[in-house]
């Protein structure tokens, strides 16, 4: 599905990417993590085509979105759903108008469909009776379920969700992970994560990649990721401020 | 001496880099005025911001505009016992040169600034990010229904300013220096012609041109954070206040 072949990038001389490699399956969640500041949102800002890097390729079943124009871009974008780490929801727009939007711009869908899906996404999210409502009315957890609903309403084969639990309690926090694994289930979207949330985020990963100094230090399954001996990844897990991390 | 003119190359080259990135901006943006679909409904809400958020400012500026006009110029007029002319000497001065480059620079003040604000608010919430992500263009957006807003509104808003400004100066000239009534309006007839009224005009597209491109630009490209929108939104009513001055002086050579 996507394969991250030795990305390089640097903003005004200083490397944030230095020779990224991943491969992300079909279907699967995989959660990146890493420190903060590490790259992680650079690399899933890559992945959508929003930036372009120095060296190396995203393929995206198959096709290599550093090489094709924005037309070409534009048609993997969608398929492509994203849940930006401040849930990116137009202030203009109601609740209702947010979740809607990517469906009266990008389909022929009438007016009644149209609701029909909103009104389901916003039952599946917990927001019922919530679409008169505007951005600013919301707290960070509704927000950030406004966005699922939105990143999820054209029902994408690909889900990116950037850092989707961050500045939320705990409580909110694991509504947001049950979230993402009963949306998994439902639509079957590949998923990539970019959280720090450990270990909570075991739960509903399939595959964990550790990112630190701009490269992936380790790769595996939560349960290897958790017994895993690399001393950055121990650190990381344990969030002790002692070891090979600098901060 | 060699650090001073390498200094003043690489400040050059920048500035070159930075006009050659907002040319290429206004036509990407110029391209999809052209291409369907178009965002009625969006250029219809701009183009009740700019005229919505500008009204008040507008009305108040005009017609203390026409007030002082009248008091400045009944003092000039009254030396070669040429009053009667009042009334087409403010009409004049108004609708040719103080009704567009005033009016362009309180909207710039008014709605430029927030529509520059708005824009990079956008840009750092990641909004402009999320309509890339779903495969839309932000420059059809947000950036081509304000360049057209702005090139409908100017005029009938530079339009209201001239009349109110023509009653203010109606006011002070009929009801407080005692010109008559007929005089005022029967000579603004014969002396302010169509071309006068096109001059105005094509400043007032210019004008809307240059706020709605400075200010979409520098919204758009902003800096990180809060201070990065302060300092673009800073930058975009300073920029479009020297150039509305500039372009005035350069087009009211050409069209005089």
């Amino acid at each position: 599905m996507i394969e991250i072949v030795d990305l390089h990038k640097s903003f005004n001389g200083q490397k944030v990417l230095n020779g990224v490699n991943l491969k992300i399956s079909e279907k699967e969640i995989v959660t990146i993590m890493g420190i903060s500041g590490c790259g992680k949102s650079v690399l899933i800002k890559h992945i959508i085509g929003l930036l372009m890097p120095d060296k190396g390729s995203i393929l995206i079943e198959g096709v290599d979105i550093t090489k094709i124009d924005i037309k070409e871009l534009d048609k993997i974008r969608e398929r492509l759903g994203v849940l930006f780490q401040g849930g990116a929801l137009f202030d203009s727009l109601t609740v209702y108008g947010n979740i809607a939007f990517p469906l009266r711009e990008k389909t022929k869908l009438s007016k009644s469909e149209i609701r029909d899906r909103v009104l389901d996404a916003l039952e599946v999210v917990g927001l019922k009776g919530m679409g008169k409502k505007y951005p600013g009315e919301l707290s960070g957890g509704m927000k950030k379920r406004v966005a699922l609903a939105r990143a999820l309403i054209t029902e994408p084969s690909l889900v990116l969700f950037d850092e989707p639990t961050t500045g939320l309690d705990p409580v909110i926090a694991s509504s947001i992970h049950a979230l993402i694994k009963a949306t998994h289930e439902k639509y079957g979207y590949t998923g990539v994560i970019i959280s720090h949330e450990v270990p909570k985020i075991f739960e509903i990963t399939d595959k964990v990649a550790m990112l630190h100094n701009g490269t992936i230090v380790d790769v595996g399954t939560p349960e290897e990721i958790q017994n895993s001996t690399n001393p950055i990844v121990k650190q990381f897990i344990t969030g002790s401020h002692e070891g090979p991390i600098e901060y | 001496m060699r650090t001073l003119i390498r200094i003043i190359g690489l400040w050059t080259l920048l500035q070159l880099r930075t006009i050659g990135h907002m040319f290429v901006f206004l036509i990407n943006s110029f391209y999809f005025i052209f291409v369907p679909p178009f965002k009625i409904r969006l250029l219809l809400r701009q183009i009740r911001f700019f005229g919505n958020k500008s009204m008040l400012v507008i009305l108040l500026t005009g017609s203390f505009t026409g007030m002082v006009l009248a008091l400045q110029l009944f003092y000039i007029l009254r030396k070669f016992g040429s009053e009667a002319l009042l009334g087409p000497g403010i009409a004049l001065s108004l609708i040719r040169e103080l009704g567009p480059v005033l009016s362009a620079l309180m909207v710039t003040g008014r709605a430029g600034s927030a529509l520059a604000a708005e824009i990079g608010m956008m840009r750092i919430s990641e909004q402009i990010d999320a309509l890339s992500a779903m495969a839309l263009n932000p420059l059809r957006y947000l950036i081509v229904p304000n360049i057209v807003a702005a090139l409908i509104a100017f005029p009938l808003i530079v339009a209201i300013f001239d009349v109110i400004g023509i009653f203010g100066g109606y006011l002070v000239g009929v009801e407080i220096l005692g010109i008559s009534s007929g005089t005022y309006f029967s000579l603004m007839k014969d002396y302010v012609f169509m071309e006068d009224i096109m001059v105005g005009l094509y400043k007032s597209l210019s004008f809307g041109l240059i706020v709605s491109w400075i200010c979409c630009y520098k919204g758009f490209y902003t800096g990180f954070g809060a201070e990065g929108v302060s300092k673009s939104t800073t930058e975009a009513v300073v920029l479009c206040s020297i150039l509305i001055l500039i372009w005035d002086y350069f087009l009211g050579a050409v069209l005089l």
